[in-house]
């Protein structure tokens, strides 16, 4: 076991004199006195730190001589009036995948489930996907309309749409077409990239029920919604009044603050449990009416394509699903011993009942252990305790939701939709740990 | 504050309900107020498939294939078949049988690229989503009877009407009742409907169960990097560490020389909206940023540039005009220029 902790310890970077932050400091705002000074403190420790004779073989340097920053003024406040990750942070940001889109407006940003904690997404973090673009939208000059099958069409302003009653919900948000890449053959290395179109929120905004109600829907007429950007793809996606009734929302927060300007700012539509296309951004409308309006985004894409050549249109609930996210693909475990083995699972039709996770590829199965609160139509954080001996495993996730439907393997969700459908794969994941360590994606059959 | 006092638990009780039931919170009738009818003139726009929001007017095949190759051929081809940017709108492929029966055959067939005239069953989202979002860098631009036209030409590309076929908003359904694809949609599946029922179910096993562990599909090794260095990509202290993916060795990194080149700006070229339509190294929809700064290194050139770019312009590169960019601000503008001006690196 000695030779398994040695074979495992982590490569200690070489020492510095500088601290890393401090010459990130310089580099960005050059040298001023007070930074003089720092470095004149660093160069002293850096030299009584290379006679110090009193660091025995078993004691820790970062112990023993004591780092920069015990021994140094801090940084004052509001030196980042709006503030920033930790610059040893730098890697935890959304990426795109190359080749997937050859515009970067329309396009996709995945979120970096792989060093995420909890179940809230960082605002900062929390996946793009633009049909045309992102628009900085000026909120004195923002309306929204309802018009339709309704008894008065009215327009709204920011500010009134403030002074009403609101409410504040946690909710994921779950593209259509996240793990799209993956039906026919394992493509992409991370869970970035395979299951990255997915964040959380605590969204704040106004029941749609409410908005329709003041302006006098026609309860026999109304149907479905038709929800409209202000953007210049003015996206459009019809919603089901069921949904929109239920727990919609016209939204203007998120995560406490205002929506991002990425996310919709100053107005979203928040349409729990369904596919991220119909969650419009920038949202300027609602239209109550009787049909669905087959919209560009309902008949030329997320339309799910089946072996037998017809499309599946208006598919828009995102089924349970869950993934491990650490440690997952592209990762190296460096030791053996204890790990936390802990992932992400949801479903658009209610909470959370049970995780179980496997390290035989499927063959035994044990309950993970569930963090709360949980919340419908939220991400639930799960932890399985695991003890890795330097085995080859096959790491599962598999998630039965409080409706009782358990998520499928990839064999049984393409025995049935084929590998062409794009949208809606919510089959169980797969991370294979070899014996060196490295984690990689993969496909069992 | 009595008042308050009293209205209170009303109010709360209220707020415990999802679904507002006839009674609204007292006062909100007079928050928001009629739209007129102009406002939802200009805002309502959209066309359904029974054609509802249809407005009236025509086009022809021959004048809209004239307004095609101003407007639309740079980024989807000539033809509508190019894959350069958007995936084809249409290839030819559509045949008589699929116009006959309203089903695309070759759709079960993996080798043929989909098109978005092999899935479309609604000639109303053509006409549609045109009008509201096209041209790409200048939506909502083109009147109803040039999307009458261009529709025309994108039917008439797919062998769907005639060359001497004129669209209108009287023949609309009938014409949407020649739509290649028009039989080809399916709402018998259980993800529209809250109540819908799943059409795929997992397995409750939970010990010693029948599945197959042998890996199918893995990424082959020379693909491990095409998504970038994976160390970078995580976080790189914590208890997984990323794979070193990239071609050169693992090593600590050097400290980064200082260059006097003037950088690309590229945070000014993504907000002011360049970098819709032109790219780092060759053709997108405008040149590519490489020929410009080729043509015009030299400070003499400033001015011009900066005038392009307030103004638009059109005819020096191809037929499609540049329009004005006013999410350029003075800084931004001011720091392009002096990029675009500073000659090759």
């Amino acid at each position: 076991m000695a030779s398994d902790a040695e074979q495992g310890q982590l490569q200690a970077a070489p020492e510095s004199f500088l601290s890393k932050d401090l010459v990130e400091n310089i580099s960005r705002d050059g040298i001023n006195p007070g930074r003089r000074s720092l470095l004149q403190g660093a160069f002293t420790a850096a030299a009584a730190s290379m006679v110090a004779p009193s660091l025995m073989a078993d004691d820790d340097p970062d112990i023993v001589n004591l780092p920069t920053w015990t021994r140094s003024l801090g940084k004052p406040v509001v030196a980042n009036p709006y503030g920033q990750p930790s610059p040893y942070e730098a890697n935890i940001v959304r990426r795109q995948s190359p080749g997937l889109t050859r515009t970067d407006q329309s396009s996709v940003s995945f979120t970096p489930l792989q060093n995420l904690f909890g179940m809230i997404t960082p605002s900062g973090l929390h996946f793009e996907r633009h049909h045309q673009g992102w628009v900085d939208i000026d909120p004195r000059r923002h309306r929204l309309m309802i018009n339709g099958l309704v008894e008065t069409p009215l327009v709204f302003t920011m500010e009134e749409l403030l002074r009403m009653p609101s409410v504040s919900r946690i909710h994921f948000l779950e593209c259509g077409a996240n793990t799209g890449l993956e039906w026919g053959n394992v493509a992409v290395p991370t869970v970035q990239y395979s299951h990255g179109m997915l964040s959380a929120s605590e969204f704040t905004g106004i029941p749609v029920s409410l908005l329709l109600e003041r302006a006098g829907f026609d309860r026999k007429r109304a149907t479905f919604l038709l929800a409209e950007g202000a953007d210049g793809s003015s996206m459009t996606r019809t919603i089901n009044l069921e949904n929109a009734l239920d727990d919609a929302l016209v939204a203007y927060g998120q995560n406490g603050e205002m929506l991002r300007p990425e996310n919709g700012y100053p107005l979203r539509l928040v349409v729990p449990g369904v596919q991220g296309v119909s969650w419009v951004k920038w949202l300027r409308r609602l239209e109550v009416g009787d049909a669905p309006w087959a919209t560009k985004d309902e008949v030329a894409h997320y339309v799910d394509l089946m072996p037998d050549g017809t499309h599946r249109q208006y598919t828009s609930i995102q089924e349970a699903k869950s993934v491990i996210t650490a440690p997952s693909g592209g990762q190296k475990l460096l030791k053996h011993g204890y790990y936390d083995i802990t992932g992400l699972a949801w479903s658009g039709r209610g909470t959370v009942e049970k995780v179980e996770v496997s390290v035989d590829g499927g063959r035994n199965w044990r309950g993970a252990r569930l963090e709360g609160p949980i919340l419908p139509k939220a991400l639930t954080r799960f932890h399985c305790d695991w003890v890795w001996q330097g085995e080859e495993a096959l790491l599962q996730a598999r998630v039965t939701d409080s409706t009782g439907y358990i998520q499928p393997s990839r064999a049984q969700l393409v025995e049935i939709r084929g590998t062409r459908s794009i949208y809606h794969n919510n089959a169980i994941q797969t991370w294979r740990v070899g014996v060196d360590g490295e984690v990689h994606n993969v496909q069992l059959g | 504050m009595s008042s308050w006092v009293r209205a209170a638990p009303m109010w709360l009780c209220a707020m415990t309900i999802t679904s507002w039931a006839a009674a609204l919170p007292e006062g909100l009738v007079d928050l928001g107020r009629p739209a007129t009818e102009s406002e939802i003139a200009a805002w309502d726009i959209d066309v359904r498939p029974d054609f509802v929001g249809l407005p009236p007017g025509s086009g022809d095949v021959w004048a809209g294939e004239e307004i095609w190759l101003v407007q639309c051929a740079s980024c989807h081809g000539d033809f509508g078949d190019s894959n350069e940017i958007f995936a084809p709108l249409v290839l030819g492929n559509i045949t008589e049988e699929d116009i006959a029966t309203g089903r695309v055959a070759s759709l079960t067939d993996p080798a043929v690229t989909r098109t978005t005239l092999m899935k479309v069953p609604t000639l109303s989202t053509l006409w549609d989503y045109i009008y509201r979002a096209m041209p790409w860098n200048t939506p909502k631009s083109l009147t109803p009877d040039e999307v009458y036209a261009l529709v025309a030409y994108l039917l008439n590309l797919g062998y769907v009407v005639d060359d001497h076929f004129v669209l209108s908003d009287t023949n609309m359904a009938e014409t949407q009742a020649r739509m290649p694809n028009r039989n080809g949609m399916s709402l018998d599946h259980g993800l529209w409907s809250v109540s819908g029922a799943p059409d795929v179910s997992g397995s409750s096993c939970t010990a010693d169960c029948d599945v197959a562990v042998t890996v199918t599909s893995s990424l082959p090794a020379y693909a491990m990097n095409a998504h970038g260095n994976l160390a970078e990509q995580v976080r790189d202290w914590g208890p997984y560490p990323g794979l070193w993916t990239a071609a050169e060795p693992e090593q600590f990194a050097a400290a980064s020389t200082v260059v006097d080149a003037v950088l690309a700006p590229e945070a000014a070229l993504t907000a002011g909206g360049c970098s819709g339509c032109h790219q780092m190294t060759g053709q997108l929809v405008g040149p590519g940023f490489d020929a410009i700064r080729a043509k015009y290194a030299g400070q003499e050139h400033a001015a011009y540039l900066r005038d392009k770019i307030v103004n638009g312009g059109a005819g020096v590169w191809g037929s499609m005009p540049m329009p004005p960019m006013p999410a350029v601000d003075d800084d931004a503008l001011q720091q392009i220029v002096a990029w675009l001006t500073s000659g090759e690196e």
